[in-house]
């Protein structure tokens, strides 16, 4: 399968999720956030960094980029789209997220191998674990704090929308100690760790974030392009 | 050139780190007395002209992009 990557201004982590594309068994399309189009790939990843310099709130700038039209109208359509971190934050201020990222509640970057538990595996970007799974992934955020109403946590609770969540202790103030959601859905999924960082032993504390990359291979879906 | 102001602040129930982190900082240098501070942001826009059709495409401006609905709330108000 073809996965478009977008480079933002300031994306950091779009080279490794290109390579975590490749070692998940898919061909990795190099998008930018100027493209008006999204050249016929079968999903898209938003990776982590600090698009457009962050400024303004995270993702709010790049939720107006060109590349951003095409990726709502196609997420709309069913195209399966994974925000890491940065990509999570953009996905938010897009609207094909509910909640908000804020500021940690410790007001410090965090950077750690942090434990999770898979709690939706019915996604395209999570058909590769079990569900109740538990890995470690690394995580690395200053403004990773996922925030939503009562009734909005409630709805996405019972709905089965919270992908990941952490575990061993709250890294950074999020509500329900949400880690990673979906939309209602199911094709577009959030995620503050970082599973393109841990694809390969030699790199990371481990493999365990290589199911958010070989997923699309593993479960069959209905593409939208 | 008319100026209008559109001030930005985290919504009451929303957790402010940089509010807290600046409360916390105050009586260390010495001032006593504030019980909370919050933090936002202002926007000065200067506009050719300001009428209720500009004032309405301001609005438009602080809802989708100035602030963010879902964590803050915003006034907009014509500055002389």
């Amino acid at each position: 399968m073809r996965v478009g990557v977008v480079t933002f201004p300031g994306s950091l982590d779009d080279v490794d999720a290109q390579r975590a594309v490749r070692v998940g068994g898919n061909e990795a399309v190099a998008l930018w956030h100027g493209d008006e189009e999204l050249h016929g790939v079968d999903a898209v990843v938003l990776p982590g960094g600090f698009s457009y310099g962050d400024y303004l709130r995270c993702g709010a700038i790049s939720r107006f980029s060109p590349v951003m039209s095409a990726v709502v109208d196609a997420a709309g359509r069913g195209l399966p789209v994974l925000g890491i971190c940065n990509g999570f934050q953009i996905l938010c201020e897009s609207h094909l997220l509910p909640g908000a990222l804020i500021r940690n509640d410790h007001r410090k970057f965090v950077c750690k191998d942090q434990r999770l538990r898979i709690e939706n595996n019915r996604t395209p970007w999570t058909s590769a674990y079990a569900e109740g799974q538990e890995v470690t992934i690394v995580l690395k955020n200053g403004e990773g704090g996922f925030v939503a109403d009562e009734q909005t946590l409630d709805r996405i609770e019972g709905e089965g929308q919270v992908v990941a969540r952490y575990l061993d202790g709250n890294p950074n103030g999020s509500l329900r100690d949400i880690a990673g959601i979906t939309n209602e859905r199911g094709n577009v999924v959030g995620l503050m760790p970082h599973p393109e960082h841990a694809v390969e032993a030699l790199t990371g504390a481990g493999t365990d974030g290589l199911g958010f990359f070989t997923s699309l291979t593993a479960q069959l879906f209905d593409s939208a392009r | 050139m008319p100026k209008v102001v559109v001030d930005v602040m985290p919504k009451p129930e929303i957790l402010d780190p940089q509010g807290k982190a600046v409360l916390g900082a105050l009586p260390r240098l010495g001032f006593s007395g504030v019980t909370d501070v919050r933090q936002g942001k202002r926007f000065e826009l200067e506009l050719d002209t300001v009428d209720d059709a500009v004032l309405g495409e301001v609005e438009k401006m602080a809802e989708t992009l100035l602030s963010n609905p879902v964590i803050e709330n915003y006034t907009v108000r014509v500055e002389a």
